[in-house]
């Protein structure tokens, strides 16, 4: 590795490449990290610890962890069957699909939940059908989970579709000719090809879930103990000077977000040592 | 149709996933957007064009755009930097710097708000040294070009570091032995290879850039026709139940994006095929 190459940079430049890098990743992701804990415990523990174990506190990560838990495995499950069909089988309009799955990373958040209220809110295209049978969608928890589905819907699809495309269908096409049905070809060598990819996916998925603040901002109406998560609890306690509060609830979705990206670590570690593994395997019977 | 000598489609599930995934994407993405398109046709072209120029609403556009584009070139020049470095060069934990480079992608955007508002106001970690220096940069249209730079940071990193990885030492080592010096390796050789890579990057950074709502207002100050932005300004008018005023500048945006991700994927189409046909091939299967 540490081969000296013809060609590289002279050692200046290197050293002071290396020195602006790291200093601009200090300034925007290490000190904002930094802060997000030392403003948390400005303090002292025991006003953070109490800042957590309010009721309102509470209800809020509920509240995130609920809409999460409900919205991941819809999604789940549409990316495996959209990844399936995109990878595995040729049909028209297949690149308008895989188009089409990453729309909504391409619409603002706010436009998500505006949407939702054009469907379902007072004046909405199913309005007033839902005040007739007392159905709340809007301003209610239905509404943030359907936001939280839009804005997460393309991350498990756009992991699976390329890993899936690179296994290509040899496997599972042996397993039916050998007399395997459809689900214990899905269960014994899809599914295990393809796991590390899906919980990549789905940690991905996870963290945006919990954190989503625009998209859920706008139809959650901002119901105190009811209608907050945990980033919406954030902006409330800032807006009303409560720092440490404010700040004690970051802490906590800052501490998810460096288990997101340790998680994310490991899977991608996994992911690589797989690929090795396969590649190791594969040179004698090229030889052959 | 059915001749018995020709290939059977072996694999199951075709109709059950396509099926699945159609109506999935349907009901979650297709209907709501066109809800949003047939909301907007009460209004009319004209009518969607007169609410977008209103004063506000071109400020607000003005603001988002500069503040984006401002943030995507910043993360341009310092992406191609840290991307460069986290592939090339050794130093002591490069894995640690390299996974926290996606902390704005786990972070949530409103987390990254208060904290970014915290450091930059004028008695915050960075903001009293550049307070005195004439820099007020939080409530400020600045705020928002670092919120937004923090944003878009893992973007352009993210698309450059398997390019930078794919370029093959033996292209730089020939153009050494031919005597080309570093900077002219790295104009001519070097930099038109990564350049497809970065200029997506940019775009995924200023696509992401437009919309971003969550961490810009915290640190945005959102003075009208001096740093609001458009998602904000949909959201007041939202407040006020002016609908019919939200939707057009949603649709203005939403507009904005589809021709942002046609741009990508062009983008990303002339990347791929320009680089299939630099490799050598027969390497990959």
């Amino acid at each position: 590795m540490s081969r000296r190459r013809a060609a590289q940079e002279p050692r200046w430049v290197r050293w002071s490449l290396t020195a602006i890098g790291l200093v601009f990743l200090f300034a925007f992701l290490g000190l904002p990290l930094a802060a997000v804990f030392v403003e948390a415990l400005a303090q002292g523990w025991s006003a953070y610890v109490a800042a957590l174990a309010e009721p309102e506190a509470r209800a809020a990560v509920g509240l995130s962890i609920g809409i999460a838990l409900a919205a991941l495995p819809l999604n789940i499950l549409f990316g495996v069957a959209a990844a399936w069909a995109v990878a595995k089988f040729d049909f028209r309009g297949k690149s308008l699909l895989v188009t089409l799955i990453d729309l909504p990373f391409a619409v603002s958040p706010v436009v998500a939940g505006l949407i939702f209220i054009l469907l379902f809110g007072v004046n909405g295209v199913f309005g007033a059908w839902l005040t007739a049978h007392e159905i709340k969608v809007i301003f209610a928890v239905p509404g943030m989970v359907l936001a939280t589905l839009f804005i997460t819907f393309p991350f498990v699809a756009r992991e699976l579709i390329p890993l899936m495309q690179s296994q290509g269908k040899d496997e599972e096409e042996a397993a039916i000719s050998l007399g395997a049905s459809g689900w214990q070809m899905f269960w014994r060598v899809t599914l295990p090809n393809i796991k590390w990819g899906l919980l990549y996916g789905v940690i991905l998925a996870n963290a945006r879930a919990l954190g989503e603040f625009g998209a859920v901002s706008v139809v959650s109406g901002h119901i105190r103990g009811e209608t907050n998560t945990l980033p919406l609890h954030v902006e409330i306690l800032y807006n009303e000077y409560n720092q440490v509060g404010a700040f004690a609830a970051a802490s906590v979705l800052a501490l998810l977000a460096l288990l997101t990206l340790v998680a994310k670590t490991v899977v991608e570690w996994r992911m690589q040592k797989e690929m090795a593994m396969l590649n190791a395997e594969l040179p004698p019977e090229k030889t052959a | 149709m059915s001749a018995p000598h020709s290939p059977p489609r072996v694999l199951p599930g075709l109709g059950l996933g396509l099926g699945y995934a159609l109506v999935y994407l349907s009901l979650i993405v297709l209907i709501p957007l066109g809800a949003l398109i047939l909301k907007s046709s009460e209004l009319g072209l004209h009518g969607i064009l007169d609410i977008a120029t209103g004063e506000r609403a071109l400020a607000a556009l003005r603001v988002t755009f500069g503040a984006s584009l401002a943030a995507a070139a910043i993360n341009g020049v310092f992406g191609l930097i840290v991307a460069w470095m986290l592939v090339r060069y050794d130093f002591p934990g490069k894995r640690l710097v390299d996974s926290l480079v996606d902390l704005p992608f786990a972070l949530p955007t409103a987390v990254a708000g208060i904290t970014l508002a915290t450091l930059y106001a004028g008695n915050g970690w960075i903001g009293r040294w550049l307070e005195p220096l004439g820099l007020k940069v939080a409530y400020t249209p600045l705020g928002i070009v670092v919120a937004l730079t923090f944003i878009g940071l893992p973007f352009v990193v993210r698309t450059l570091q398997p390019v930078i990885e794919d370029i093959e030492p033996e292209v730089e080592e020939a153009a050494a032995t031919l005597g080309a010096s570093r900077w002219q390796t790295f104009v001519r050789i070097l930099f038109p290879a990564i350049f497809p890579a970065l200029l997506t990057g940019f775009s995924l950074a200023f696509a992401r850039a437009l919309g971003e709502y969550g961490s810009v207002i915290f640190i945005a100050g959102n003075l009208p026709l001096v740093s609001e932005i458009t998602p904000l300004l949909i959201i007041s008018k939202l407040e006020q139940y002016d609908l019919l005023g939200a939707t057009a500048l949603a649709v203005v945006m939403l507009a904005i994006s589809f021709v942002l991700l046609l741009a990508i994927n062009l983008l990303q189409w002339w990347a791929a095929n320009r680089h299939r046909g630099s490799v050598v091939e027969g390497a990959r299967p």
